[in-house]
This record gives C-alpha cells, sequence and structure tokens, in this order.
C-alpha cells in the first residue's frame, strides 16, 4: 500500500478516536457547564456571596441597627417580599427589621464554613501526604491522633470546648471546629496518597531521578487531591450546618454578632405563633447549605471517569 | 437437520448520547452438534456483546438488538418471553467469562454457587445440591473438592476458579457452552490446562463450545471451524485447517503474518497497517478496506458478502471479474466461506 | 481501643478543665463563698492537684465503674441511669426507622435508575441533609404535633413509642438519607459488577440476583456506615431532647455544660465515646462477617 492511502488509512480509523482534548479537568468543566444544579448552586451562592461582602447594598440598617422595640414582632404584609413597605420581612422580638438582620447574618456562617474547610483543607493535604508517603513513625502516629479524634462524635466535642473558651468570635468558632474538622479529611487524603503512591507512573518518576518534594508534588498530588477537594465543597455546607447549631445551642457565636443560627435561637420560643421568624433564616440558611452539596456533587460526578 | 444453535444477521446497537454505536453489524454463524467454534477478533469486534446477545443478557438499554435472529434447535430466542427465555439460560446455553476473579460473587462459597444452578433450575434439596457441587468440582478436577467446596473464590488461584466456572456451567449439562475469552487472564500452562479440560469435558458431554477469543494459538489445538469477525460480522469462516493453509480474506491473511515466528529466521513483525475502527464510524463497503493492501475502488462502495469461496479452477483473475464456473460446493453449513470481493484472489496467492 | 479511649477521655477532661472558667465559685452563685469552704471543695473534687493527677483519679474511679460526682454530689453514675433509658429509647427508633426506611428508599431508586423515584430520592435526601436537624425538629413540630395533631408534641406522657415517634424520625432523618443515598449508589455500582453478569447468565430470577446477589454485597458499605452513624445520632439526641422536652441523657449533658458541672460533663461525655467505640468495634468485627476477604486476610 502507498504511503498516502496508509496515511489515509491511519487518520480514518485513528482520528474519530482521539476527538477533541482530553484532560481530566477539561472534560470536568465541560461536563459541569452542561448540569442544570451547578448553574443554579452558582447562582445562589454568587447571591449569598454578595449578601456577605456587601451588606450595604441590600439594605440601609446596620447590623442590630435601627431596631425599634415599639415595632417588635410585626408579622410581614404579605409573602412576597418585593410587595413594598417598610420591613419585607416583618420584624424581630427587639423590632430589628428582620431582612436586614437576615443580610448581616451571612456573612459569620459563610465565613465560618470557608474558614474551617480551609484549614481543615490545608492541615489534611499537608499532614496527609507526608504521612501517606513517608510511612512508618509518622504515619503510625498521626494516625493515633486521627483515631483518638475520631472516636470523639463531632457536635459534643464543639460542644464541650467551645462553652469552656472564653470568647465567642467567628475566629474563636472556626478555630474549634477547624481543630475537630481536621482527622476525617486528613485521613481521607492520606488514603488517596496511599493509593496513589503505589502506581507505575509514580515508579517511573522516582527511576527517572525525581527527588521527593518533586515527586509529591508534581505525581502525587494533582492525583490524590480530586476527592478531598470535592469533600471539602461539600464540607462548607456541612459546616455551616453545624455552626448554625451551635449558635442555636448557645454556645456558638453571641450578641452582638448576627447570624442565622441565632436568629433561630431567638425564635425557638415564639415561633408557633410566629412562624415567619422561623421560616425566613431556615430558607437562607438551606438554601446556602443546599447550594454547597449541590456544588459538591456536581464537581464530583463531573470527575468521576466511571460516570462518562 | 437444523444446527444445534444458528445466529442470523444480527444486529446489536449501543446508543450513547444520541449517538449509536454498532457493535454487531449482521453476524451469521451456525453450531453443529459435538462442533468447537472458535470466534476469533481483536477488541471491539463484537465478538463478546454478540455472544451476550444470544445468552440474551445484554443490558438492554444502552444495548438494542436491532435486527436478526438466533435460533437454538430450531427455537426462535429473540423476542421470546423473558421467563421463557431464562429457562433455556444456563440450563441448555451456559456461559463463562474471562475474569474469573470478578465473575465470581466474592461473598459466597463457591460450593452455594454451584448449587444455586441445581436449587433454581431443577428445584434439587440444597443438601443434593451441595453433593452435586462437590461431584461437579471433581469432575472439572479440582483437588480435594470435599474440603474446598466451602472456601469463597478469592481462595482459590486463578486457574482454580476458572474451572469452579467451568463446573457452576455444566452443572446442567448444557447442549451449548460460549466460553468468553476463558484463558486470557491466565498463565500460558495454566491456559494449556484450561484449553484441555475444556476439550475433554466437550468430548464426554457431547457439548457444542464456542470459543471466544483473539489468541490463534489456543485455537488451532482445540477448535474444529473458526468465524473470524472483524468491526461486527463475520468476514471469514471455515475449517481450522482451511484458514490456517489457505486464508481467503486479507484480514486473516494479515493476521497469520502478524504472528511471531521462532522457527523462521530473520523475518521482520509484518503488523496489520492501521487501527481497529471506531465502531460509531465504521468505513463505507467493506470495513476493513482502510486497512488492507489489496483495496480497490469496489471495496470503499459495496458490502461484501459473506460467500463460499469459488475453490481450484475459475478463480477470478487481477481484474475482478467474477469467475464463471462454480466448482461443487459443500453443504451450507461448512465450507470456507470469505466477505471479501477478491477472496479467491486471496487463496490463489497463498499457495 | 483501649489507648484511643484513653487519648478521647484526656481530650475530654483537658478541654472540660484546663480552660479558664471556676466551677467551684460558679456553684456558690452569687453570694461569695468562705475561703475554708472553697478550700475544701476544691481538694474534695481534685481540683487543687496537678491535671494529670486529677486524671488519674478519674480513670481509677472510672476502672470501678465510678463515673464521679457531680458538683451537686450526687454520684453521676446514678444521675444518669434514670435519663439513660430515655435516650436509649429514641435511639432505638430513630436507628430502626433510619435503616427500614433507608434501605427501602435506597433500593427503590437504585433499581430505576434514572427514572423519577431516583430523582426523588436523590433530591429529597439532599434536601434533608442540607437543613439542620433542630430546623427540622422545629417544623415537624409545627406541622406534624400540633397543626395536625398526628404526633405528641412534647414530653414523654405518651410513653412508648407514641412519645417518641416525632423525635426519633426528626433524629433519624439525615442519617436516614445518607443510608438511602449511600445504599442506592452501592446498589447501581454492584449492578454493573461481573459476578451480576454471571448471575444473570446462570439463569436466576431477576429477584434472585438482587436479593442474593446485589443486595448482599451493596449493604456491606451501609453497615460500615452505621458505626459513624452512632455518633451523628448521639449529637443529635443532645437538640432533639431539649426541643421535643425529652428528659434523657442528652438533655442533662448540655444543661451540664451550661451551668459548668465539669464532673457530669465529662462523666456523660465518657460514656457516650464508650458506647461509641464500643458500637464501631462491633461494626469491624460484623464487617468481617459480611466480607470474607477481609475475614481470611
Amino acid at each position: 500500500m502507498s504511503e498516502t492511502t496508509e496515511v489515509a488509512a491511519t487518520a480514518q480509523t485513528g482520528a474519530v478516536v482521539s476527538g477533541a482534548s482530553a484532560s481530566l479537568w477539561g472534560d470536568a468543566w465541560r461536563d459541569l457547564c452542561r448540569r442544570v444544579t451547578f448553574w443554579v448552586a452558582v447562582v445562589i451562592l454568587a447571591f449569598m456571596g454578595l449578601l456577605a461582602a456587601f451588606p450595604s447594598l441590600f439594605t440601609s440598617a446596620g447590623p442590630n441597627g435601627g431596631c425599634d422595640v415599639r415595632q417588635a414582632k410585626l408579622r410581614p404584609k404579605s409573602w412576597n417580599p418585593f410587595a413594598g413597605g417598610d420591613h419585607p420581612f416583618g420584624t424581630d422580638t427587639h423590632g430589628c427589621d428582620y431582612w436586614a438582620q437576615i443580610v448581616h447574618g451571612t456573612r459569620a456562617p459563610i465565613i465560618v464554613g470557608l474558614l474551617v474547610t480551609g484549614i481543615a483543607l490545608v492541615l489534611a493535604i499537608t499532614l496527609g501526604s507526608l504521612s501517606g508517603y513517608y510511612g512508618r513513625l509518622l504515619d503510625a502516629l498521626l494516625s493515633r491522633i486521627t483515631d483518638v479524634f475520631f472516636g470523639l462524635p463531632l457536635l459534643l466535642g464543639a460542644l464541650v470546648i467551645l462553652t469552656a473558651f472564653p470568647s465567642h468570635g467567628v475566629l474563636t468558632e472556626s478555630f474549634v471546629l477547624g481543630l475537630l474538622w481536621w482527622p476525617t479529611m486528613t485521613r481521607l487524603m492520606r488514603g488517596q496518597v496511599l493509593s496513589v503512591r503505589d502506581a507505575d507512573y509514580v515508579q517511573a518518576a522516582r527511576l527517572l531521578g525525581a527527588r521527593d518534594p518533586r515527586i509529591v508534588v508534581r505525581h502525587i498530588l494533582p492525583n490524590a487531591v480530586a476527592p478531598v477537594f470535592v469533600y471539602g465543597m461539600l464540607n462548607v455546607g456541612v459546616v455551616i450546618g453545624y455552626e448554625a447549631t451551635l449558635d442555636y445551642l448557645g454556645v456558638g457565636l453571641q450578641y452582638p454578632t448576627v447570624s442565622w443560627g441565632l436568629q433561630l435561637s431567638q425564635a425557638q420560643e415564639i415561633f408557633t405563633d410566629f412562624p415567619y421568624l422561623l421560616i425566613y433564616p431556615a430558607l437562607f440558611l438551606t438554601a446556602t447549605v443546599l447550594s454547597f452539596l449541590l456544588l459538591g456533587d456536581a464537581v464530583r460526578d463531573a470527575l468521576d471517569p466511571k460516570l462518562r | 437437520m437444523s444446527p444445534l444453535l444458528e445466529v442470523e444477521d444480527l444486529h446489536v446497537e449501543f446508543r450513547a448520547r444520541g449517538s449509536a454505536v454498532k457493535a454487531v453489524n449482521g453476524l451469521s454463524y451456525t453450531l453443529e452438534e459435538g462442533e468447537t467454534l472458535a470466534i476469533l477478533g481483536e477488541s471491539g469486534s463484537g465478538k463478546s456483546v454478540a455472544a451476550q446477545a444470544v445468552m440474551g443478557i445484554l443490558d438492554t438499554p444502552p444495548a438494542r438488538i436491532t435486527g436478526g435472529a438466533v435460533r437454538f434447535r430450531g427455537t426462535e430466542l429473540l423476542g421470546m418471553p423473558e421467563k421463557k427465555r431464562r429457562a433455556y439460560r444456563g440450563a441448555q446455553i451456559a456461559m463463562i467469562f474471562q475474569d474469573a476473579l470478578s465473575s465470581l460473587n466474592p461473598v459466597h462459597r463457591v460450593g452455594d454457587q454451584i448449587a444455586e444452578m441445581l436449587i433454581v433450575h431443577r428445584g434439587t434439596s440444597r443438601r443434593e445440591a451441595r453433593r452435586r457441587a462437590v461431584e461437579l468440582m471433581d469432575r472439572v478436577r479440582i483437588p480435594s473438592a470435599a474440603d474446598r467446596v466451602n472456601d469463597f473464590p478469592h481462595q482459590f488461584s486463578g486457574g482454580m476458579r476458572q474451572r469452579v466456572m467451568i463446573a457452576m456451567a455444566l452443572a446442567l449439562e448444557p447442549d451449548v457452552l460460549i466460553a468468553d475469552e476463558p484463558t486470557t487472564a491466565l498463565d500460558v500452562t495454566v491456559q494449556a490446562q484450561i484449553m484441555k479440560l475444556l476439550s475433554e469435558l466437550q468430548d464426554e458431554m457431547a457439548m457444542g463450545l464456542i470459543l471466544i477469543t483473539h489468541d490463534l494459538g489456543v485455537v488451532a489445538d482445540v477448535a474444529d471451524r473458526i468465524a473470524l469477525m472483524y468491526a461486527g460480522r463475520v468476514v471469514e469462516e471455515a475449517d481450522v485447517e482451511d484458514l490456517y493453509a489457505r486464508p481467503a480474506h486479507p484480514y486473516a491473511e494479515g493476521l497469520l503474518l502478524s504472528v511471531p515466528r521462532i522457527d523462521v529466521r530473520d523475518r521482520e513483525l509484518t503488523p496489520i497497517k492501521g487501527a481497529p475502527p471506531n465502531l460509531a464510524a465504521i468505513p463505507a463497503g467493506c470495513p476493513f478496506h482502510p486497512r488492507c493492501p489489496r483495496a480497490r475502488d469496489r471495496c470503499s462502495t459495496e458490502v461484501p458478502e459473506l460467500r463460499l469461496v469459488r475453490t481450484g479452477e475459475g478463480a477470478s483473475d487481477r481484474s475482478g471479474a467474477r469467475s464463471e464456473a462454480p466448482s461443487p460446493s459443500p453443504s451450507p453449513a461448512g465450507g470456507h466461506r470469505s466477505a471479501c470481493h477478491f477472496a479467491e484472489e486471496v487463496v490463489s496467492d497463498g499457495r | 481501643m483501649v489507648p484511643v479511649l484513653i487519648g478521647t477521655t484526656l481530650l475530654i477532661y483537658l478541654a472540660v478543665f484546663a480552660l479558664p472558667g471556676d466551677p467551684i465559685r460558679a456553684l456558690g452563685g452569687d453570694k461569695p463563698m468562705p475561703p475554708a469552704v472553697y478550700a475544701s471543695l476544691r481538694h474534695h473534687y481534685h481540683l487543687d492537684q496537678p491535671l494529670i493527677v486529677q486524671y488519674g483519679h478519674y480513670l481509677w474511679g472510672l476502672v470501678h465503674g465510678d463515673f464521679g460526682e457531680t458538683l451537686n454530689g450526687q454520684s453521676v453514675g446514678d444521675v444518669m441511669k434514670t435519663d439513660w433509658a430515655v435516650t436509649a429509647r429514641l435511639g432505638v427508633t430513630a436507628w430502626i426507622f433510619e435503616l427500614v426506611v433507608g434501605i427501602a428508599l435506597g433500593v427503590w431508586a437504585g433499581r430505576r435508575k434514572g427514572g423519577v423515584v431516583d430523582t426523588l430520592v436523590l433530591s429529597g435526601t439532599t434536601l434533608v441533609i442540607a437543613v439542620p436537624t433542630f430546623v427540622l425538629a422545629y417544623c415537624a413540630q409545627l406541622i406534624f404535633g400540633l397543626k395536625l395533631g398526628w404526633f405528641p408534641t412534647a414530653g414523654t406522657d405518651d410513653g412508648w413509642p407514641y412519645s417518641y415517634l416525632l423525635p426519633g424520625i426528626v433524629l433519624g432523618s439525615a442519617s436516614l438519607a445518607y443510608i438511602a443515598r449511600l445504599t442506592r449508589t452501592s446498589l447501581v455500582e454492584n449492578f454493573r459488577a461481573d459476578y451480576v453478569r454471571t448471575a444473570v447468565a446462570k439463569g436466576l430470577t431477576r429477584r434472585r440476583v438482587l436479593v442474593r446477589h446485589t443486595l448482599r454485597n451493596s449493604l456491606i458499605p451501609v453497615v460500615t456506615y452505621l458505626g459513624v452513624d452512632l455518633g451523628h445520632l448521639m449529637a443529635g439526641a443532645i437538640v432533639i431532647e431539649g426541643i421535643f422536652n425529652l428528659p434523657g441523657i442528652g438533655g442533662q449533658i448540655f444543661t451540664a455544660i451550661q451551668i459548668k458541672d465539669g464532673p457530669t460533663v465529662v462523666g456523660i461525655a465518657t460514656l457516650l465515646v464508650l458506647v461509641y467505640l464500643f458500637a464501631n468495634l462491633v461494626v469491624d468485627l460484623l464487617y468481617g462477617v459480611l466480607d470474607p476477604r477481609i475475614r481470611y486476610e
């Protein structure tokens, strides 16, 4: 067969197979863009992000500001918040505009969620990689420590520690929760590193003379980190949920900080008569947590090669 | 008399995200009583899909059988209600698979998995079925069968596991056994043992055996006839000796040439050019034509039918004109068939 | 397990006693306490000794089954005894509910993957996980207790099981969501497994393939989850008991935390940790029973 026909042969049979660019992240991004839940989550989170970063765009009152006790517990005029009026969401027990409180209550939970996940991720990636890669003593030590933390149910631990802490700011809460959260993620990262460590391409890199730091950073990390990353995304939502629960129990953030969890805590006695006090913060809280969960789910499905 | 198993013009298609992949395109072959038919082909030739279609175990969706017929002793199987079909599955036509470790249930004991066949199909009591299981394990030459009947699949070696699968498949003495690459995952020595076992069992039980493989060496020892598949259809079908000695299709020719041979010195490896076709876009005309050293214009437009190869005098000349003198053809089942416009040319070149 | 137990209880102990806040002074309330009384109380509770010695005393007591004394002088063990039953009933209700309904939903969704049921189950479970338990509890109380009157809203007056149904369902709902999803994913994965293909090729009925082959293998991850789940249930009980006014040890530990009754907190927390570790041990063993590949390694 002449050369031109040979090239034609390979072209015809080979070309359709390779198709468009096939990197993992590129494919994942394309898959992600196609999912409705991804966009819904992104829109909601963008909105919440705006509320948290620029509250003054949405309400003129400051946090806990402009409260008139004589106007306490005013029900909203209608379920449609755009119907106008001074208090589209009504007022709370102190007479503060509920919508303003909700706007200001956005920042704390989101910051805590991101901070805790961030701390846990950094710890997990560093410790998990070192422990998984080097093994032996370091690994044994780390495993024992994480075992101890695993023996303690999280809410219980948070409850006990936070009660004893003198201050109750966003940073304290994040620090304590981060302290309790890192074991799970570290275990996950370690497991991932372990499964990647013995892969052939790592062996190949080692044989080619690459030194440890290079191997870890260039070969092991990119392949091991994806599930941990997804877990982190899902995690932000879970942390926000826990944060609200701790606020509700009274051991989390406290007045004068504003957060949805605190609003719910204030509402608990009287919500049977004033259900709106429960519903609005619950709605915003659920929407945020849900969006993080949907985001995490969408990213995980997009990255999972088995589902292609 | 109707053949034991007859597949006629089978078409199977997979639909995924809008595009259709034609895994099987007009596959036809027959299996006679006591015969061993080897179905040979590369990965992606559709041989496993076809076998699963015959068994009726394809996942539909995404697979769809879009045409053709499958007849067992004359009875049409496609389109039969599932309940009736199940009665055939395992009892009349059985199948064993490539990787015995993943094909056996890891949490059930081996003896239970074999006994299950008898319990479900024949209503045998559990005790009796277990006893039979030990017998079957003995028959496939698993040492200390009585002790090992309570073991789990992961406690066996690869070869032993495959024997367990064979025991399970033969529990009800089926008339047809389809073996889908039974030795591919095994060491060469174990391969030989398993093939020998299959061959002996087949003789003992007068079964028809369909052996699906991509290994020419395995086929040479065991098979009576070969059906060579490419892009979802049979491109050559012949008795083993005929195909090895006088291939009538360029693909078969290429395959035989590409086998490395220790006994011939200084011969370069001659692979077949190109790569297997993308089943979502099968080339027009003869699917092999892009890789065929003999391809001519006709090959890219006209799909060749699987037809008897005319032997002896009257072979076509180089211009491709059909010969005028038909030679006496052997019986419809059997004989040497090829799906190439220039089959006779291939045969004569090989002589 | 013992090192972990020691480590965890030490952690709790440190958290309660090493951080600022003086419980003895809090005992006295607003009235200033005479120094002699203060000193004797401190001595009684070993608070005048180094932390590690305190912990040593505590462990010694534990080994003898003594969970310590509350700041009111009662035995922590006694205090727990009465309320333990309430929490246990609540826990069992939640557990049965989440297992039965969770697995059923998971199987239903997994069998018809991509269908209406599947989508409903997936979205429903995501939603349940997203809403914090205490919010769910309030909504349930409002809708099913007050407005519809199907269940008693609070208290244990109606005894077992009626008083525990609504709280149990709410408590188990998040776990149910996890179990349903886990079952579904596991089932879907196992449907594609080679051995399922073999089972079908053997001519077994669809039902038998599902139950004897797919389901049995799919439940293994669910069983391993149950160990962790107990932790969630225990934590959730703290919240649920408060909202539904059930006098269990969840509510007790919460009150103890509020009034800084260190010994009670440590005592109850230790008990919970013990139960948790024990349950995980059982789960580990169970896993060996269910998956013979682990057993014979």
